[in-house]
């Protein structure tokens, strides 16, 4: 009804523009930096090329990303396998952290 | 001690030299011996945006090369005592501007007695942006409330973490501040355009000040005088002064961020939608 779109609060663009930029710097920041980071690209390229060997793959299938906790810096590798067409229930993921100095 | 503040963003358009122009002449009218070098070698706007473009006999390429020295290439600021700007060069390219030869210039320029040199830069990520930073103590980081300019500034906060000398000698880092420019209280209000604290939390830097978007700003680069020595520019140039003011310590509360609550008979009779500044404080 149209007297009450106007009560409606107008849709927040820069609510969006907030949460695209929140992942877009940080995958950059991920990316750009002059240490371990500058290979993560590379790396999630490699392994999606290993995995295409066994799986049917998805370009969102695995993420790659540095994180820092206390001193060290952990290496989060997520790698999402497709649903299995019995069990149509969730993806199943498996998440692999390895600390570099 | 002379203290090198660089005035960067990435993105262009942002009001780097706009904010450059009107930072050195608050901190000379504030007392400070200030110069203002434009590191836009090829594209250089700083002298026009002073009102000195006809003044520009050396520029800084000829000193970094040796060709004049610091003082043949100063321009004498008419209004202010305390100011003068270094220009670039109009005719060479960035590769002309080598490291060493710009620490030559500052040092010139610190010997002859400068408590700040205020450096503007190019717009972008390569030679020249990092030329122009690569000597700062602290850093102006001006950004628009708009995804490329936030993204950008982004960049650019990465790279005064890890290209500048004090990065490379493992000194203590480049002090960045994040001045939010051409922002609108009132679109931010209705959710159109990024928060002052939006901007804030994204990109993690210590904040200085809001200058609001204003129609003064274009009518001051008319004329060649920098928004903050100008009496029309109202709000611009207030906010100006306040920034400058908190460089120089001084605590100041922020302003032009928020709406002014309208009453409910001024939201029915106040007419003019004109943005109403509040005197409010940020938490940050």
């Amino acid at each position: 009804m149209a007297i009450f779109d106007l009560f409606r609060r107008k849709t927040a663009s820069a609510q969006l523009a907030k949460d695209r930029l929140q992942i877009v710097v940080a995958r950059e920041r991920a990316s750009t930096g002059d240490r371990v980071q500058s290979y993560l690209p590379q790396l999630q390229r490699e392994l999606l090329e290993v995995i295409a060997k066994y799986e049917k793959l998805d370009l969102e299938m695995v993420s790659v990303a540095l994180d820092k906790k206390g001193d060290a810096e952990v290496l989060e590798i997520n790698i999402v396998l497709p649903e299995s067409p019995k069990k149509g229930s969730s993806v199943r993921s498996r998440g692999l952290s390895l600390s570099t100095g | 001690m002379a203290r090198v503040t660089v005035v960067t963003s990435g993105k262009g358009g942002v009001g780097k030299t706009t904010s450059a122009a009107s930072f050195a002449a608050g901190l000379a009218l504030r007392g400070r011996k200030t110069v203002v070098i434009d590191f836009d070698v090829g594209l250089r706007n700083l002298d026009i945006v002073m009102g000195c473009e006809r003044r520009v006999v050396y520029d800084l390429v000829n000193v970094v090369k040796g060709e004049a020295n610091v003082r043949q290439a100063l321009i004498k600021d008419k209004r202010i005592e305390e100011l003068y700007v270094l220009p670039a060069s109009q005719t060479r390219d960035k590769d002309a501007l080598d490291i060493e030869g710009i620490g030559k210039a500052l040092f010139e320029l610190k010997k002859m007695g400068f408590e700040e040199i205020v450096c503007d830069s190019p717009a972008g990520i390569e030679k020249g942006a990092q030329a122009a930073m690569y000597y700062a103590d602290e850093a102006i980081v001006v950004t628009n409330p708009e995804v490329s300019s936030v993204r950008d500034s982004d960049r650019i906060i990465g790279l005064l973490d890890a290209k500048t000398k004090r990065a490379q000698k493992n000194e203590k880092p480049v002090k960045c501040h994040l001045l939010i420019t051409r922002y609108s209280p009132k679109r931010a209000a209705a959710g159109e355009m990024l928060k002052v604290d939006d901007v804030l939390e994204l990109l993690g830097i210590g904040f200085i000040g809001v200058v609001p978007e204003s129609q003064a700003v274009l009518t001051a680069s008319n004329m060649g005088v920098p928004v903050i020595l100008m009496e029309q520019a109202g709000e611009a140039a207030e906010a100006y002064r306040d920034v400058v003011a908190r460089f120089l310590g001084e605590e100041q509360p922020h302003r032009f961020i928020e709406l002014e609550k309208k009453g409910f008979f001024a939201r029915l009779f106040g007419g003019g939608n004109q943005a109403q500044p509040a005197r409010v404080a940020v938490g940050g």
